[in-house]
């Protein structure tokens, strides 16, 4: 049986074969047989950049402290020493360290409480519109100046700002006046505090863990919640038991942005809080007023190394078991 | 008898979606209870509310004899076996199975002992260090099994349990099923979307239609005696006869169901009525043919079953077909 149809085709038959079409079609042959080069070809530049100007930086800046100042002239001496190791760890540098190292503990830890439940919202409940002004509302801060907004907070947290005068108004200025009074963390006002520096801190990097949360937090399937209660779980034992550690990986990976941010900054302590300083103002300090480049890198090593550590406890902790 | 779940005039409704409408349900006490309806049924919304992951917007449910409707599911004695099984994938099978138990604060020892007798129970001896994300859908449905039995369940839910597995584990995991629930004596309650399964496993079916439950028999009964046009189409390959074509054949002008078995190929003549083979369908035990009989316009042939022993008749050939006054069930047009 042959209809009209198929005699015309068979009349004109196509090639089987076609032969290539210049060098786009020989390249693509090319990468159909080795798929690795293309891979290759894709990487190799920006792998280059993080090889070169990343790593390479960094083991410059590792290389520097090894390096120390000549205290009469001022002058760095290329001679390989331990001295400004030494120097880094004097009882001031540990303080330094200490305070910025509590303050991004102290940061992280806020900013998971805070985030939980607008992630778990957004992961669970928001669909559609929701699920946009969810967006909007996390990442709009991040579009705007982070200057202005660490000025702003500081107008905000001032003496004579909003806050104080609304705690006034509802008469809560006795409660304003006791949370201030709190010693180390309290102040003269809530934007020469610590407690101001953290409330900044919070406000600033809080999207970062805000956004991990969610993401991991979707990939939880809503039958593991109903399994849990099943099984005769409470909403609080199916939360420790099924939900946190499910969404741990997006806990983590927030807490790395919010920790390590942190632990850089040295505009946040520079415009709100006490006069006392940070890694980051030290570094500020010690590579621009003092000349200290080696002191300055060996300060710039110390979040790593913090970084390092941090990463290798969650690991330990099963933190990226579920990746 | 004792009824192990009741449903009083049932209604959960979603805004103006209407998922479970005025269900009136008994299931008794360790029975097999199988719910059937295509999706949308509303047959998936009556299991969750019997785990008490939905709540009645109105009607009462009782589970032996006790209120439910607003009892969270944590606080039920009912547990589910989950479509995706939902096992957890941070803990091992014996942490899985041991969860029912740990959340309710039983010691270590207790615990690790039961686990592993219902691990054995399902025949999955010595896989308790290993990871669900490490086991076959075979495996992983057994210890969903035997979490939700470790914590001895009044009623035990069952979610289109075999739906994930292919034909063969699928089959075997048929007999297994209703092994255990013989042994165990539990009233097992579950959904499926598949006929065939529902009336080879279940001693009850109930089947649901567009929020409603429309029959509910023994499988037999579901099957030979469907209520209505809905139940005939949806339970088996049966004949499902418009009004005028049952007249046709000697019935009443009604909706009628027609079963290819109760349908015998005579010679041109010698039966009810006449007419030519337009399709043949192999099917091992037999052969399923298709005869178009003469009748009102657009009506679907009429099908009969030829038992493997008797060569079925030709395509095109004409023949007759016969059956018993009793064959011709009537039944509502719904």
């Amino acid at each position: 049986m042959s209809t009209p149809a198929a005699t015309a085709r068979a009349g004109a038959a196509l090639p089987v074969l076609l032969a290539p079409r210049g060098a786009g079609d020989r390249l693509t042959a090319l990468f159909w047989r080795r798929p690795g080069l293309l891979a290759a070809l894709l990487v190799a530049p920006p792998l280059l950049w993080l090889a070169v100007v990343y790593l390479g930086s960094l083991a410059a800046l590792l290389l520097q402290s090894f390096y120390s100042i000549d205290e009469f002239s001022g002058l760095v001496q290329r001679d390989f020493t331990l001295k400004t190791w030494a120097e880094l760890f004097s009882p001031a540098n540990l303080d330094i360290i200490l305070r910025t190292v509590t303050m991004a503990a102290a940061v992280t830890l806020g900013a998971a409480v805070l985030a939980f439940p607008i992630a778990y919202f957004a992961a669970r409940h928001a669909r559609g519109r929701w699920k946009a002004l969810f967006y909007l509302g996390v990442m709009l801060p991040l579009w705007s100046s982070y200057l202005v907004k660490v000025y702003a907070w500081k107008l905000i947290l001032a003496r004579e700002g909003i806050v104080t005068w609304a705690a006034e108004g509802v008469g809560a200025s006795a409660v304003l006046n006791a949370v201030l009074a709190l010693p180390v963390i309290g102040g003269n006002s809530l934007s020469t505090s610590y407690l101001g520096t953290w409330l900044v801190f919070l406000y600033v990097w809080l999207p970062y863990m805000i956004l991990p949360m969610q993401a991991a937090l979707e990939r939880v399937p809503a039958s593991m919640l109903e399994a849990a209660a099943d099984l005769g779980a409470s909403r609080w034992q199916a939360f420790r038991s099924v939900i946190l550690p499910l969404a741990l990986p997006g806990v983590i990976a927030g807490s790395i942005f919010t920790f390590s941010l942190t632990l850089g900054d040295y505009i946040i302590p520079q415009i709100v809080g006490t006069s006392a300083r940070f890694i980051g103002q030290a570094v500020y300090q010690l590579q621009g007023t003092a000349g200290n480049v080696p002191l300055a890198a060996a300060f710039a090593v110390v979040p790593i190394v913090i970084m390092l550590v941090y990463l290798r406890i969650a690991r330990r902790m099963g933190a990226f078991d579920a990746l | 008898m004792t009824l192990a779940v009741e449903f009083e005039n049932v209604s959960r409704h979603f805004g103006a979606v209407r998922a479970v409408d005025g269900v009136d349900m008994a299931i008794p006490e360790g029975a097999f209870f199988a719910m059937l309806g295509p999706s949308g049924s509303g047959k998936t919304t009556c299991l969750r509310l019997i785990s008490g992951f939905e709540t009645p917007t109105a009607g009462t449910i009782r589970i032996f004899g006790q209120d439910a409707g607003r009892v969270p599911p944590n606080r039920r004695n009912v547990n589910t076996v989950f479509q995706d099984y939902a096992l957890f994938p941070h803990m091992t099978v014996q942490q899985n199975v041991e969860y029912g138990l740990m959340v309710k604060g039983i010691d270590r020892r207790t615990r690790a002992r039961r686990a592993g007798e219902m691990l054995g129970l399902v025949q999955l001896d010595g896989f308790g260090p290993r990871r669900p994300g490490e086991l076959s859908g075979g495996q992983r449905q057994r210890v969903a099994l035997a979490r939700a039995l470790v914590n001895e369940p009044r009623v035990l839910l069952l979610d289109e349990p075999l739906g994930a597995l292919d034909l063969k584990l699928r089959e075997a995991m048929q007999d297994e099923l209703k092994a255990l629930q013989h042994r165990l004596g539990i009233t097992f309650v579950f959904v499926t979307h598949d006929q065939g399964e529902a009336l080879s496993m279940a001693d009850r079916v109930a089947v649901f239609s567009a929020g409603r439950l429309v029959q509910v028999g023994s499988p037999a009964e579901v099957y030979d005696r469907p209520r209505t046009r809905f139940v005939a189409d949806f339970v088996g390959s049966s004949n499902v006869l418009p009004p005028a074509l049952a007249a046709r054949l000697g019935g009443p002008a009604q909706w009628a169901s027609l079963r290819p078995e109760a349908v015998r190929i005579v010679a041109p003549g010698a039966g009810r009525i006449d007419g030519r083979v337009v399709a043949l369908r192999f099917l091992g035990a037999g052969t399923r043919v298709a005869v178009a009989v003469a009748g009102p316009a657009g009506a679907p042939p009429v099908v009969a079953f030829a038992p493997a022993g008797q060569p079925p008749p030709a395509e095109g050939s004409p023949v007759g077909l016969h059956w018993a006054d009793a064959a011709l069930h009537l039944m509502e047009g719904e």
